[in-house]
């Protein structure tokens, strides 16, 4: 807890990288702004909003940023706070080191400023078909019966935001490579481990076989260390790995 | 009748949205699906504690007919019954569809839905997943829709804004306005209907549980062009909210429903560390007042109950506006298991666990039962006819409303995991009455001349050419912060007239220094500024609905909540009384020996208070105001009565 004796007008100094378009060069600009008891880094980005000057007196346009459920079940507000990729409404400046330097995600396209463009996340949802082929949605019933260990496991996996912290941790997923990563793969474990997801489980294997495929995973082990909701990637990793590899030599026998 | 696919656009990626996308697909239709954001990130995923349906797992005899009435009663009756029981009926096959789409709802140990229990009723009756049910069933929809994207038959426009309503000679809706977000782009989309399901306006009160994208712009858009706007007062404060600068974040009433309990030390500014405190030092002011609901009274109860405690009783936890919300009695693998998603929160913002030490909360403005009016076509068993192309028509012909952002199924006052089922059942149940709606039409969009799309364009893109130019002294972001101050200090839990009349003038200093914004960044790539300005000019008028229409309401109903207008219930009334009362009326004579002293005065000041005030408040935009005018309510199943939960 925050001591209220401390809660001074000390003031929290934020280095920010600044990109106007997604083409256009960066550049930093250093902002202050009022220190209050549970301030978060998000909180710190709508006082520059309220009083958009620098540090050596320059008015400039707001810092953009992405942001909306501020409690981080969204995913939005992900970037790089003193270097580590994180969710900047979790920051709270107190436990921060500071000159506090903010930086979009360096994995993904820059829109401007914080933003990023992380739509090949979602894209790759669409490869690996990260859904249940229900039947349709009319009133047929009770879903299948499950143990509550099994719905415990597919829990967790099923809190992956789509934020994007494993893959801008890791090392194999650049941007100019194909590389599915980690929040992929966990996606396809999850639904291969639902009893009715299970029976489109080839087709989403066979998604996951080829080129930025699992083969390519390093195996460094980083996603997992920064996921913000302690999801067992490299655990969904390995699985996934095992289920190629079966997937593997019944295609050899198949065809 | 049309020979193409019938094409909707439906504004919003959460539930709502997601679900009538589905339905529409499902029913050979095509769907764009505008959002402001990624898909994945609506306001929808913030819901934790679960969705409501009586399925009876536990047989303990719930029946969707007892789920009817506990939210009837909950929202004190100002909610139109037909809708409420349909709502409730399909509630079962709704919870059983989201099962089937995967999502992760915890079990039984036969492996069946397990339900745990909410404010406002007896039953355990509200499925969940973890504590984090709501991103759980978005994502389950999203990921249906990505695979009609997939498929072919829905498109998404992420990163999109809706300005307005395209509308024709005649007044009816055939289109959208859409602003990129990226390229600052303006222009007009053709629809055989429209549909907003783009939640609540949270964002007016600037501090709340509500996302960033919650400022109610589309919803008050469409009142500016005409349309009703209904119950605007009735705002659900949430009793219990971490206090924080940028947002007070919900800790969800599951809390409460796996066993969470609220005290504060009887002593005033007790300093102890509260593990410290003895049992019998320690005031469970709610199970005391309501040894029959105890800590699971509805929100607004709740809500009212730690207002008093607080501000009248001087007993918040060390002389602060907090009480302790405490579950440390409950073991570290229960409580990880049920509510692991809040009590991580709490942690990470707080840094304090509570699995440890109690949590200390207050209340938050949260959701708002009112919205935008929107109609329904009503059968002959009292339920609702789902053909009807009146279902969920807002009194824009072609402009429909889903979700948070209509008013119809919660009355005064919410009950909790409620609006999860609210927005999933109107998304789905809607589709076919849009597409009836659509063969009903005389004329189709593809006869409407192009002027009509053009000039509209022009309109919203000469708008945004003058918010730019807009260059004066006043901060929006700042403007925006003292609107929400206005509205927190004036239009909250305890309400009177002075302080709304005062409200009211302020939110017109507002209106007035609004002209003297200055656009802050006039960029045309990814700029914020000149939307948010617009939300901005949306959110002062939305103000003014809720602080008008909170105004002219002279009752204690629910949420709205003024002390003079309070009825005062004697303590030892039984509402079954009321229905003596009036059947004994309706034969002539009226037994005053029956009632204790007292009863029969409160009751016939119940009856008159209903006469005057069960009524619908209308909300329509004339000359820059908002002119109210009521409606009767549908209590044709049950007979509206006094509520209690003692």
């Amino acid at each position: 807890m925050i001591d209220k004796t401390t809660m001074t007008e000390k003031n929290i100094t934020l280095k920010i990288k600044r990109q106007d378009r997604p083409a256009s060069s960066a550049y930093w600009q250093t902002f202050e702004v009022p220190h209050k008891p549970f301030a978060n880094i998000i909180s710190c980005l709508m006082e520059i909003q309220k009083s958009p000057t620098t540090e050596i007196g320059e008015t400039v346009s707001p810092v953009t940023w992405d942001s909306n459920c501020l409690e981080e079940v969204c995913g939005s507000c992900t970037m790089l706070i003193n270097g580590k990729v994180r969710q900047a409404c979790t920051a709270l400046v107190d436990n921060l080191t500071s000159p506090i330097t903010l930086e979009p995600m360096s994995k993904f396209p820059v829109v401007r400023d914080l933003q990023v463009d992380r739509e090949r996340m979602f894209k790759n949802l669409k490869k690996v078909k990260a859904w249940i082929d229900i039947d349709g949605s009319h009133d047929i019933g009770e879903g299948p019966i499950m143990q509550d260990q099994d719905r415990a496991k597919r829990y967790v996996m099923s809190e992956c935001m789509t934020c994007g912290c494993c893959l801008e941790a890791c090392p194999q997923f650049t941007m100019d490579n194909s590389f599915l990563g980690a929040s992929t793969f966990n996606q396809v474990r999850l639904f291969n481990l639902h009893p009715t997801g299970e029976m489109k489980k080839e087709d989403r294997l066979n998604a996951v076989m080829g080129e930025g495929g699992i083969t390519d995973c390093g195996n460094a082990q980083v996603c997992v260390e920064v996921c913000p909701k302690n999801i067992p990637l490299t655990e969904s990793i390995a699985d996934i790995s095992r289920q190629t590899t079966w997937q593997a030599i019944k295609n050899l026998f198949i065809k | 009748m049309l020979n193409r696919k019938k094409k909707i656009i439906v504004i919003g990626g959460g539930l709502a949205g997601l679900a009538l996308a589905m339905k529409f697909c499902e029913r050979n239709g095509e769907v764009t699906v505008v959002s402001y954001q990624s898909l994945k990130r609506s306001h929808s995923v913030c819901a934790q504690g679960g969705i409501n349906a009586a399925i009876d797992a536990k047989n303990e005899g719930d029946t969707p007919e007892k789920h009817f009435y506990d939210t009837i009663k909950g929202g004190d009756f100002l909610a139109h019954q037909p809708l409420v029981r349909d709502m409730c009926y399909q509630a079962p096959a709704i919870i059983h569809l989201m099962d089937r789409m995967g999502v992760a709802f915890n079990r039984t140990g036969e492996g069946h839905l397990d339900f745990r229990r909410f404010g406002g009723t007896l039953y355990n009756r509200t499925a969940f997943a973890g504590a984090t049910t709501g991103q759980q069933l978005v994502y389950a929809l999203d990921e249906q829709v990505r695979r009609h994207v997939h498929d072919g038959s829905a498109k998404t426009l992420e990163w999109h804004e809706y300005l307005g309503a395209v509308l024709d000679s005649e007044g009816i809706c055939r289109g959208a306005v859409i602003h990129d977000l990226r390229t600052d782009e303006i222009y007009t989309l053709k629809a055989d209907a429209v549909v907003l399901a783009t939640g609540g306006p949270g964002q007016v009160y600037a501090r709340s549980t509500n996302s960033v994208v919650n400022t109610g712009a589309a919803a008050t858009t469409a009142y500016l062009q005409g349309a009703k706007y209904a119950n605007g007062e009735f705002i659900q404060i949430h009793p219990t909210a971490i206090p924080g600068q940028d947002k007070l974040r919900l800790m969800s009433e599951s809390a409460r429903g796996e066993g969470g309990r609220i005290w504060v030390p009887r002593k005033a500014s007790d300093q102890r560390d509260p593990k410290k405190i003895p049992e019998n030092e320690r005031y469970y002011f709610l199970e005391e007042k309501y040894p029959l609901f105890k800590n699971l009274v509805p929100r607004d109860v709740a809500s009212r109950e730690i207002y008093d405690i607080v501000y009248n009783k001087n007993l918040g936890v060390s002389g602060d506006p907090m009480v302790y919300l405490d579950l440390t009695h409950k073991s570290r693998e229960f409580l990880d298991n049920r509510l692991g998603g809040i009590m991580d929160t709490y942690t990470k913002f707080t840094g304090v666990d509570p699995r440890e030490s109690p949590m200390k909360i207050f209340p938050a403005v949260h959701y708002s039962m009112g919205g935008l009016w929107t109609d329904y076509g009503p059968d002959s068993d009292g339920l609702i006819d789902h053909g009807s192309p009146r279902n969920q028509m807002t009194s824009i012909t072609g402009l429909f409303a889903a979700g948070e952002a209509d008013y119809q199924y919660h009355g005064a006052n919410r009950l909790g995991a409620n609006s999860l089922l609210s927005c999933i059942y109107t998304g789905l149940m809607m589709a076919r009455g849009i597409m009836n709606y659509t063969d009903s039409l005389e004329k189709s969009v593809d006869d409407i001349p192009s002027t009509v799309f053009d000039d509209t364009q022009s309109h919203w893109k000469n708008k945004f050419d003058e918010i730019k130019k807009m260059n004066g002294s006043e901060n929006p972001h700042k403007l925006h912060h003292e609107l929400g101050d206005i509205m927190l200090a004036n239009v909250l839990i305890v309400r009177d007239n002075k302080s709304l009349e005062k409200a009211f003038h302020e939110i017109h200093d507002i209106e007035t220094r609004f002209k003297d914004v200055k656009c802050l960044d006039t960029q045309d790539w990814a700029n914020p500024s000149p939307s948010f300005i617009n939300q901005l000019y949306c959110m002062i008028h939305l103000s003014k609905i809720i602080t008008k229409g909170a105004l002219m309401r002279d009752e204690f109903r629910g949420s709205h909540y003024k002390p003079d207008f309070d009825l005062n219930q004697p303590k030892d009334f039984d509402p079954h009384e009321y229905i003596d009362y009036l059947e004994q009326k309706q034969y002539g004579e009226v037994n005053l020996e029956r009632f204790p002293a007292g009863h029969l005065d409160y009751m016939k000041r119940f009856e008159a208070n209903n006469e005057k005030w069960l009524k619908t408040t209308v909300a329509q935009y004339k000359n820059n105001q908002p002119e109210i005018t009521y409606e009767d309510v549908n209590t044709s199943l049950v007979t509206p009565r006094p509520r209690k939960y003692d």
